[in-house]
């Protein structure tokens, strides 16, 4: 059988996607076995002229991390779309925009203003920005455009398979790759991960009745063992999150922030999260209420962690 | 799948809607949208012939579906699925669009209010091409029956359904039950000694093989539905061994310890042992424990009713180590009758209740004319004189913007009534200050006529001020009315003895709470909330939970009784049906989706969740009896796991989309 060709692309990321993908152990070399690696910029040395030249549709699958973030990001995404016969949305930031996504709670010009002038570190008085041109004695310089709003690889190209997580765990990933190598591939648009079920499906922690009277952040309380995390007051997102990471985070005693994306069939993870709490706090009072819903440290931020630019809010309205 | 034909029906309601939409218009519009076999406008739909529209189309043109455009789905859904099934299609076939309220009665503008209509239309339309048929069933229907407060109300409820050899928890918050007519004195318009016609029943009641009498209760909470509740009681310590108390007083006249009695009003005083009245049911001691000396000192001080008390009914250890018991126990039906509150009369500070001695409430004077209360039946002023002049004050607190905007609607017959024992018992001169005189019950006008007769100043106008100021010799010494006489259109200023406010009757200090504890509404004024205003007096939007009486607004006996017996006989006809019919929109898991995490289980109002083992991890389940399809769960299932039935992500989105398209 022919070797499958593979491509590997890191958008507006960590690169934390990056080293997933080597997670996968001794595994690697069943991969290697079984594809060839085309382009990964990261690794090996072809140029974005090189994958022009490719015929449409000879990659057989790009795994592509990252949100999309600038016109360079859009640009690799469609060319790469156009060159792959599969398009796998890997991680969260390609899946969901993840933490890059935050970025649209503000605009360019917000972003551009901390970056580059409020910043403690940062010495600029005359507010320079970077510009998309410049002419420098040599000629004009061209950067890509950085957009106002991160979008999803799925809001940019048409997307056949997402792997998430921030980054995979490597059970995901193989899944992935190997439905790739065996040819048994699952319907178009599937989340590939070991679990369709919340994260408390695969939490050995003991859950009793979910009524909480104050949130606590991580390092004020040194929770119980063997109790569930949410119960205890903290922020636990498991019970909104898709499973298939094996519950890691609370079997070590840090609540799941919710990186695996809504369950199978959910539309908006953090209004899922957020109606769930609600209605567990355990007052009747308005002004108690209040009080403990004050706890939560960065709401917005919370609830839309990984989520913000797939989510039904997309992104912040700034008049 | 089969192929879905949807007829729409487009309701004129008369000029109600056809006035506003051009309903000619909708209807054809309706026949253009996919799926539409027919459609059509008629001048009722909700009578026969109209329903026969219905029915008649499901069998001659094979219609699946239907949709009615009309009034409230609360008024005339049920109508409607009714007609579907008895065209023999499955009732959830069925969606209502609310043309009426949501549409003709809030337009004008009969261009754009045809438009919404039509939009309302279309919405119902592709909803119900998603419907699917519901099997409703039936459920055992838990014959007990729970009967809140110990008043006429309550008493009369309980003594009917047990008559009817059904069982009766009676709940009552205090140490007797009679409820305020164990107060009053003689009862207008009949004059009729109120405690003769009522400790009859409250023995009955004591005696009664299926009530089972919890006084001194409170409920405090209820879970479950119609057919099955399940209540918990909290039955306060007597600090008494209910066993041995044979009720003979011995106690009472031992002890040292004194407070003002809450049954006379403060006119008298009790102990911090005692039985509330002499007809007390059950004729039991209570001890006070906030004023009780043995239990404050933790038994170091007083101890004189143990000492004296023969039967052995108090000991060191009922004083001491008594405590409040839980009970437990499921009914099918539930009444409320926890009455009213009279409203006090020291908040209107320049009526000067509670400031100057002669200034009564009407229930203060109910005890003093009873011949069994502090003054021996006698009306006497604080230094023991009788009075020689009295005014009766209509309307303190009733029909005030600034207290209560209602009629309290037995104030002018009972302060008629005082007018002529004060005539009878002390020969005294009566003002009587009212604004209208409202006597609209059975005799009740006669009795107005026949007091017209007796010689009472009848003074037309709202008092203004009563004070001590004399402005002259006369008034010296006296409590002066003033008021606007308007029939006179002047000023007066009347001196009397003293004063009688007839103090409104309003809702209970508890109600917020009770409407909490029962799922039940209250009005803005704070009385509990009647289904239907006219057509469903007794019934509560909640299922199976009645309310009679003054909770429900101030009334008289007559009326009060009349209710009390109309609330029996909606849980006796529930009763001898024996089922309820379950709700078939209710809640369902998917259990691949659910994770197990809890969410739901203590949040369902119903206790209808039960996270149940499956393969050594947890899913969520659902009793479909206990069910009521409120939805709480499905809208907290952070993992969309539990959905509802008739209410699925694809109606409502489908009904959404084409509202916007
Ligand atoms: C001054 C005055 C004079 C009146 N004179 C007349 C008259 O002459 N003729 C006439 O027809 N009407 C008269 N009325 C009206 C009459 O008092 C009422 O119609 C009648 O008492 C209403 O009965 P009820 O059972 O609804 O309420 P109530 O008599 O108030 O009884 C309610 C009972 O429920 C109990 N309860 C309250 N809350 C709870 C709870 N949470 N749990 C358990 N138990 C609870 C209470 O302790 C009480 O025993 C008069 C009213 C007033 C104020
Ligand atoms: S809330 Fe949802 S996921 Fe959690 S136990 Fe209930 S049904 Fe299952
Ligand atoms: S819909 Fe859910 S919360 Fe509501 S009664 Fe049913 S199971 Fe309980």
């Amino acid at each position: 059988m022919a070797k499958l060709k593979v491509a590997l692309y890191w958008a507006a990321s960590c690169g934390g996607c990056e080293i997933a993908t080597l997670q996968i152990g001794e595994k690697i070399l069943k991969l290697a076995e079984a594809a060839d690696i085309v382009f990964w910029p990261v690794a090996v040395d072809v140029k974005y002229a090189d994958v022009g030249k490719m015929p449409d549709k000879s990659i057989d699958a790009c795994l592509f991390n990252g949100a999309i973030r600038t016109s360079e990001n859009e640009h690799i995404a469609k060319l790469l779309r156009a060159k792959s016969k599969l398009m796998i949305a890997y991680g969260s930031c390609a899946y969901e925009g993840c933490i890059p996504g935050l970025a649209n709670f503000y605009n360019r010009q917000m972003i551009f203003n901390r970056a580059y002038v409020e910043t403690p570190s940062t010495d600029n008085p005359k507010k320079i920005y970077p510009q998309m041109r410049v002419k420098v004695p040599e000629g004009e310089l061209e950067i890509p455009e950085f957009y106002d709003t991160v979008k999803t690889l799925a809001q940019t190209v048409d997307v056949d398979y997402f792997v998430p997580g921030c980054p995979p765990e490597e059970k995901s990933t193989w899944l992935a790759l190997e439905a790739l190598i065996e040819g048994k591939l699952p319907p178009k648009g599937t989340v590939i991960s070991p679990s369709t079920k919340a994260v408390c499906d695969e939490c050995p922690r003991k859950k009793e009745e979910k009524k909480i009277k104050k949130f606590y952040r991580p390092y004020e309380i040194i929770p119980e063992p063997e109790k569930c995390l949410l119960e205890q007051g903290l922020l636990c997102y498991g019970i909104a999150t898709r499973g298939g990471c094996g519950a890691l985070c609370p079997q070590a005693n840090m609540p799941c922030t919710g990186c695996y994306g809504p369950v199978e069939g959910v539309i908006d993870q953090g209004a899922h999260f957020l109606s769930a709490l609600s209605s567990i706090i355990d007052s009747n009072d308005p002004e108690e209420i209040q009080k403990i819903v004050n706890d939560i440290p960065d709401p917005a931020g919370t609830f839309y962690r990984y989520s913000l630019p797939a989510s039904l809010l997309r992104r912040a309205r700034i008049k | 799948m089969e192929e879905i034909r949807i007829g729409v029906y487009i309701c004129q309601c008369g000029l109600n809607i056809a006035g506003v939409v051009n309903v000619e218009e909708v209807a054809k519009y309706a026949g253009t949208l996919p799926n539409v076999v027919v459609s059509r406008h008629y001048r009722y739909m909700c009578s026969d012939p109209g329903q026969d529209l219905i029915k008649k189309d499901i069998q001659e043109l094979g219609l699946n579906r239907v949709v009615v455009a009309a009034c409230s789905p609360k008024m005339h859904e049920p109508t409607f699925r009714k007609a579907v099934e008895d065209g023999g299609l499955n009732p959830y076939l069925y969606e209502h669009a609310n043309i009426r309220e949501h549409c003709s009665w809030v337009h004008d503008d009969k261009k754009l209010a045809t438009n919404k209509a039509k939009d309302l239309v279309r919405a119902a339309v592709r909803r119900v091409y998603y419907h699917e048929p519901l099997v409703i069933k039936e459920a055992p229907l838990n014959p007990n029956v729970l009967v809140v407060g110990g008043g006429i109300a309550g008493m009369q409820a309980a003594l009917d359904i047990a008559n009817g050899q059904h069982k009766v928890y009676l709940v009552e918050k205090d140490p007797s039950i009679g409820g305020h007519m164990m107060q009053l004195d003689r009862t207008f318009p009949t004059l009729d000694c109120s405690e003769c016609i009522l400790t009859p029943k409250m023995s009955d009641v004591g005696r009664h093989p299926f009530i089972e009498l919890l006084a001194y209760s409170e409920v405090e909470e209820v879970s479950g539905s119609i057919g099955n509740f399940k209540v918990k009681v909290r039955k306060k310590a007597r600090h008494i061994d209910e066993s041995k108390c044979i009720g003979c007083n011995v106690c009472e006249e031992k002890c040292p310890w004194k407070t003002d009695s809450e049954f006379e009003m403060g006119l008298a005083k009790r102990k911090a042992v005692y039985i509330p009245f002499a007809q007390a049911v059950p004729h039991l001691a209570v001890v006070d424990p906030n004023l009780c000396a043995y239990i404050k000192s933790d038994g170091k001080k007083c101890g004189a009713c143990i000492k004296f008390c023969e039967a052995q009914a108090i000991t060191p250890e009922t004083l001491l180590k008594q405590t409040d018991q839980i009970i437990e126990f499921d009914v099918g039906t539930i009444i409320i009758a926890t009455g009213y509150d009279q409203f006090d009369p020291s908040v209107i500070p320049h009526y000067g209740y509670g400031k100057y001695d002669n200034v009564l409430t009407g229930l203060q004077f109910e005890r003093m004319t009873c011949a069994a209360g502090p003054t021996g039946g006698k009306i006497l002023l604080k230094d023991g004189r009788e009075p020689e002049s009295v005014a009766i004050v209509h309307c303190v607190g009733s029909r005030d913007q600034n207290y209560h905007e209602y009629c309290s609607r037995v104030c002018c017959m009972y302060g008629l009534k005082y007018a002529h024992l004060i005539k009878e018992l002390a020969k005294a001169d009566v003002y009587e200050f009212y604004i209208d005189m409202r006597c609209f019950g059975e005799g009740y006008e006669e009795f107005y006529k026949r007091l017209s007769e007796e010689g009472v100043n009848f003074i037309r106008g709202k008092v203004a001020k009563i004070t001590d100021e004399a402005l002259s010799d006369e008034e010296k010494g006296k409590l002066i009315v003033v008021g606007e006489d308007t029939l006179l259109g002047k000023i007066v200023r009347v001196p009397v003895d003293m004063v009688i406010l007839c103090s409104a009757l309003e809702a209970r200090s508890d109600a917020e709470n009770l409407a909490k504890i029962f799922n039940i509404n209250r009005r803005a004024d704070g009385f509990f909330l009647e289904r239907h205003i006219k057509l469903d007096p007794v019934a509560t939007p909640t299922d199976g939970i009645f309310i009679a009486g003054c909770c429900e607004g101030p009334r008289d006996i007559p009326d009060t009784v009349a209710q009390a017996e109309a609330t029996a006989a909606k849980a006796l006809s529930l009763i001898s049906k024996g089922t309820i019919t379950t709700e078939a929109a209710i809640s369902y898991v998917d259990e691949t989706i659910c994770s197990g995490c809890g969410i739901c289980e203590a949040l369902c109002p119903f206790q209808a969740i039960e996270l149940q083992p499956r393969d050594g991890k947890r899913v969520s389940h659902v009793n479909e009896v206990a069910c009521k399809g409120c939805g709480a769960c499905s809208a907290a299932c952070p993992s969309g796991a539990i959905a509802m039935h008739h209410f699925t992500n694809e109606q409502i989105l489908a009904q959404v989309e084409a509202l916007f398209s």
